[in-house]
């Protein structure tokens, strides 16, 4: 099964909730709802002949001034067809996400990355907190609106 | 020692206290590494691989602070490490030196961010810089060469020249 045919599979189940689509540098992409992002997840790990078993990678686009200011990217790969798709979901500022980490483990720490990077929230996760900054980091450093040398000098923790 | 060897009388050595210590303590200087980044490869080539040898100058690496006379900051120093090396010195007995491996120990170098240390010296207190990206170990051999010197010029037990009134020379 070819990562084209995940995608017309996923038109056809979720003709409501998928957006857009389609095949960029020869990888078929999806966008999404954002609530419906978990139940979409779980049925391409779950059913027998995609199997996404593999989530390589959750990060974020930060669009500002754009609006819906941010879009949430996931990296699925299918171990048993060696295929690949990219899921994106579209959403505001403030408006939170629906946790993946109950359906692949390794989304507990991506997740938890984008959080810290962006200040994206995730819906029922386990342990949303800071997982590259210090704890007492105040902003979001790759937002685009964050100054690259940093707000200030204030914050030194020696 | 062949020439020199059960050719003399007993005998006695009058020099400066001082230069004994600073030759002692030049000779026998054990690092603490602080590798954080790609500059801690070269340091290691620079302790280990057979051209180099820091061995042959009694450099010696230690694993903890509290054997280590000399912390070599070797690589990029983010404000989340910062609290850590600060610790690390800390621990350290005197006398203790520090020495700036690289341009991001030295500079932070190009990453002018939110996240990283602009220079340990804002940290430590430090007593070479090896510039560099990263610094050779022929570089970093010179800096513990240089850091030598200073450790040999050093006025232990004589007053500091400040002091002393009159001008002499080291």
């Amino acid at each position: 099964m070819t990562s084209e045919q995940v995608m017309d599979i996923l038109r056809e189940r979720y003709t409501e909730d998928v957006t857009d689509s389609g095949v960029s540098h020869g990888q078929s992409w999806v966008v999404v709802n954002r609530d419906r992002i978990s139940a979409i997840c779980n049925f391409l790990k779950e059913s027998s002949d995609i199997r996404m078993d593999y989530l390589i990678d959750i990060t974020a686009v930060d669009w500002h001034p754009r609006n819906p200011r941010f879009e949430v990217v996931y990296h699925l790969h299918s171990m048993s067809n060696g295929c690949r798709l990219r899921i994106k979901v579209p959403l505001e500022e403030e408006q939170a996400v629906p946790s993946v980490s109950w359906i692949w483990r390794t989304a507990n720490w991506h997740e938890r990355e984008v959080f810290d990077m962006f200040g994206i929230r995730f819906d029922m996760h386990p342990d949303l907190r800071r997982i590259l900054m210090p704890d007492e980091w105040e902003g979001h450093p790759l937002r685009k609106d964050y100054p690259l040398e940093g707000p200030d000098w204030k914050f030194k923790p020696w | 020692m062949g020439l020199i060897e059960g050719q003399f009388e007993d005998n006695i050595i009058t020099t400066k206290l001082d230069w004994v210590i600073g030759a002692a303590r030049a000779s026998s200087i054990w690092p603490m590494t602080f590798g954080l980044a790609c500059c801690a490869i070269e340091m290691i080539h620079a302790y280990g691989a057979p051209q180099m040898d820091f061995d042959r100058f009694g450099v010696i690496a230690r694993a903890t602070p509290r054997q280590s006379d000399l912390l070599i900051v070797a690589g990029t120093l983010t404000k989340k490490m910062a609290p850590v090396l600060r610790k690390v010195y800390d621990q350290m007995p005197e006398p203790r030196w520090v020495i700036a491996m690289g341009s991001c120990a030295c500079t932070g170098n190009v990453y002018n961010t939110y996240s990283v240390v602009q220079g340990v010296d804002q940290i430590v207190p430090v007593d070479v810089f090896v510039p560099g990206c990263p610094p050779r170990p022929e570089a970093l051999f010179y800096g513990i060469m240089q850091l030598q010197e200073k450790i040999k010029n050093g006025r232990y037990i004589r007053k500091p020249l400040a002091l002393a009134g009159e001008k002499h020379d080291l």
